[in-house]
């Protein structure tokens, strides 16, 4: 099932994150927060090679993966923006700046532009509800953004 | 804290930090040690200060003068006219909305007037960083005495008799919950910090665990003396990147006093930590499912009983907590139980943290006593709803709770009034929403959140609310009848009787709520497919209004769905039927005749 090679010394590194836990399989999310650290995402290969090395089934694995938000099969944009749609950036306009981070970037929530340059995304809540509505881009967080405030902030990345 | 004279406080809490506090602080200390002032004046980050609306906050002790808004371009007028030439700079202090008067001691801010700091005593007031400044507050001494002075029984005893109640939102007594898992009999037992904070919308444990982390160690340490264990977890959301690096910070220099580790305090009594991370699932907030979570497993509930309290964590007795809970527990040990149980209601003691957001003025962190009214909360603390709008409801309890509205403006905030309103306190998330909001898409909101966050566990969850969401996208795009009105009723009730947890127990209840309050709105949504707030695009009419249209044409050439005829200079209709709603003819009218109805 794995169509992706993985580099010889990110194995490696991987396989070391694993002993670094004991290959204790309690520690599998534990693990699967250094893996998404090392490769950006966590591809099937990389399950396959956790669930050897924590001695279960690949089955669980997946499920855990799929399970939680935080973790993602493909593979973000160098620069994901992520928005936060708790509620009180809801009530705040949060919907009418995804919406025009769609209309600027063309894709919707969930993709990555062709290019790979920005990924989208929604998240609930970064608990920063006073500069709401608020959006991420990397680490680095926006308050108050308005819908005509978008262009600007992706304008700063798009070079 | 003492050998200086003088002490910048800079807030350095998320909301702060995302506005460049952390850049002022660096300014700040630079020009301070520049002028050759570093010996007299120390330049900290503490904790949040509760009033995000207008960070970045500075304090500046002792003359508690509060600037807020403060830009890095401020620092060196901080420096030159305040901290040197003792004038306080006018334009960055707090202004009254009232009076327009500027404030300069925070003591007589509205704001923080009604509020009563218990949880949140040293955010804001300490370097959270740093072990000695929460000792200088009387931190740890809760410990000490407990080990020292008191039986594992006694504390446990003083716990009940406080009145605690857990304050992630169930509010169950926590001293009785240590006492059950103290009687557990078993070799290992665990104490767990639930900061697995999911409510969009709340972010009190955040700021806790950001402003004042050893509070947290300090207690889950004394729960760990009582109900006999020695080894605690917090289970933290990955998403507070913050707050996991200072309690990391913290849980190190705790380890290094001797207050952590295999002798605390040399009584011979060994406690630790770990954390776990958790990895965004709402449904980890549920105790049970939190458990699976740190086993390494999906994070679905299991029936209850067992409890925790007796099999939990790999089958041994865990005792888990909240944040924000935890946080009482040492103040609760220094001042006396009769202390506690003197503040609050009846049968809610203490005070509470809520976390204030949406459409008002004073977006941020408080702490009231118990009991306080809503109408103190949202106007005298809040100041009012944003931009002079009307108050139409507030929503307390995240997903599981439900909507106030003016009718329950006056009744005091406690456990049993809000179950009794049709809502829960919830783990403290407050949204006040004002006019403009559609109560309909509010519900529609939060079923979209339950149903993203279903586990799939159990059929009434997963289905069910699946369900809802539909009826309620159909309400919201104006094809709803009265009997999809009954259906939703109907289905709530089956939901909340047969769902396996809290979530699926709890997930209709901004369906009901809405329904019982706002039933004015749902019966326009049916019959008039009217959305009085102008929120569900789908029931919007845009129409030229005949007066102001001069035949420009303006609005046909750009309607790109052909909607709207009329001759060159004469009026413009728009037919109704083809029209997608856009709003591009609004958009290029000059002459206001667009307008939405």
């Amino acid at each position: 099932m794995a169509t992706i090679k993985l580099s010889a010394n990110k194995l490696d590194e991987l396989k070391a994150v694993c002993k670094s836990f004991n290959n204790e399989k309690g520690e599998l999310i534990n693990v699967l927060h250094k893996a998404q650290g090392i490769f950006g995402y966590l591809p099937a290969e990389v399950q396959e090679v956790i669930a050897k090395e924590l001695n279960i089934s690949v089955a669980h694995v997946y499920g855990v993966v799929t399970f939680y938000s935080f973790f993602t099969m493909l593979p973000k944009g160098e620069h994901p923006v992520s928005i936060c749609l708790g509620t009180a950036c809801y009530v705040r306009g949060a919907e009418k700046v995804i919406d025009e981070f769609k209309r600027l970037l063309h894709v919707n929530v969930g993709e990555t532009t062709p290019d790979g340059k920005f990924s989208l995304a929604c998240l609930r809540c970064v608990g920063a509800c006073g500069l709401a509505p608020v959006v991420l881009v990397g680490d680095k967080v926006y308050g108050r953004v308005s819908p005509e405030g978008v262009k600007d902030i992706v304008a700063e990345y798009a070079k | 804290m003492s050998k200086y004279k003088m002490h910048v406080l800079v807030c350095g809490g998320t909301g702060c930090h995302a506005s460049e506090s952390d850049q002022l602080l660096e300014d700040l200390k630079t020009i301070v040690t520049e002028k050759g002032l570093d010996s007299e004046v120390q330049v900290i980050a503490t904790g949040c200060f509760g009033f995000c609306e207008k960070g970045p906050i500075v304090k500046i002790m002792p003359d508690n003068t509060f600037y807020t808004q403060v830009t890095p371009a401020d620092a060196r007028e901080i420096v030159d006219e305040h901290l040197i030439k003792g004038r306080k700079i006018n334009r960055l202090l707090y202004v009254d909305p009232e009076n327009q008067e500027h404030i300069a001691d925070s003591k007589h801010m509205g704001f923080y007037k009604k509020q009563l700091r218990i949880a949140l005593r040293n955010c804001g007031f300490i370097d959270p960083e740093n072990i000695d400044e929460y000792i200088s507050r009387d931190g740890y001494e809760a410990l000490a005495k407990c080990l020292t002075e008191m039986t594992p029984q006694q504390v446990i005893e003083e716990m009940k008799k406080s009145g605690l109640r857990g304050r992630g939102g169930g509010g169950f007594s926590t001293g009785l919950k240590w006492e059950i898992t103290s009687k557990s009999v078993s070799d290992v037992k665990y104490v767990v910090c639930n900061a697995d904070e999911g409510d969009p919308g709340a972010f009190m444990d955040r700021s806790i665990l950001e402003g004042d982390p050893h509070s947290v160690i300090e207690a889950m340490a004394i729960c760990g003396y009582c109900i006999g264990s020695s080894i605690g977890l917090v289970y933290i959301r990955a998403e507070y990147p913050l707050a996991i690096d200072r309690l990391k910070t913290a849980i190190a220099q705790a380890r290094e006093y001797g207050l952590l580790g295999n002798n605390v305090l040399d009584t011979g009594f060994a406690f630790d930590l770990e954390l776990r991370y958790g990895a965004g699932a709402f449904v980890c907030g549920e105790e049970t499912a939190l458990i699976h979570s740190m086993e390494g497993l999906r994070g679905e509930p299991t029936v209850k009983p067992p409890f925790p309290s007796v099999s939990g964590y790999y089958g041994k007795p865990t005792n888990v907590n909240n944040v924000e809970t935890f946080a009482n527990v040492p103040v609760i040990i220094n001042k006396g139980a009769d202390w506690f149980a003197s503040i609050g209601s009846e049968n809610s003691k203490g005070t509470k943290v809520f976390a204030l957001a949406g459409k008002i003025n004073n977006v941020g962190l408080i702490e009231v006593p118990m009991g306080t009214t809503l109408r103190e909360v949202i106007y005298e603390i809040g100041g009012g709803i944003k931009d002079g709008k009307k108050f139409k409801a507030v929503q307390t309890g995240g997903p599981s709770g439900g909507c106030l509205t003016e009718k329950h403006l006056d009744s005091p905030i406690d456990y049993d009034n809000l179950i009794a309103a049709g809502s829960m306190m919830g783990s403290g998330g407050m949204i006040v929403m004002d006019e403009d909001d559609c109560m309909v898409s509010i519900a529609k909101f939060y079923l979209d959140f339950t149903v993203e966050e279903s586990c799939g566990k159990c059929a009434p969850c997963r289905i069910g609310n699946k369900r809802l969401y539909e009826i309620l996208d159909k309400l919201t795009q104006g094809k709803g009848t009265r009997e999809d009105i009954d259906s939703l009723r109907n289905l709530s009730h089956v939901i909340k009787d047969t769902a396996l947890c809290g979530l699926g127990q709890t997930s209709p209840n901004p369906v009901l709520s809405t329904i019982e309050n706002f039933w004015d709105e749902y019966i326009e949504h049916v019959d008039e497919k009217k959305c009085r707030s102008g929120q569900c695009k789908a029931l919007l009419q845009y129409i030229i209004e005949p007066e102001n249209c001069v035949g420009c044409t303006a609005c046909a050439r750009n309607c790109p769905v052909n909607a709207i005829y009329g001759e060159r200079k004469g009026v413009h209709v728009i037919d109704q039927v083809t029209c997608i709603k856009c709003g591009a003819c609004l958009e290029k009218c000059k002459f206001n005749a667009v307008f939405i109805k």
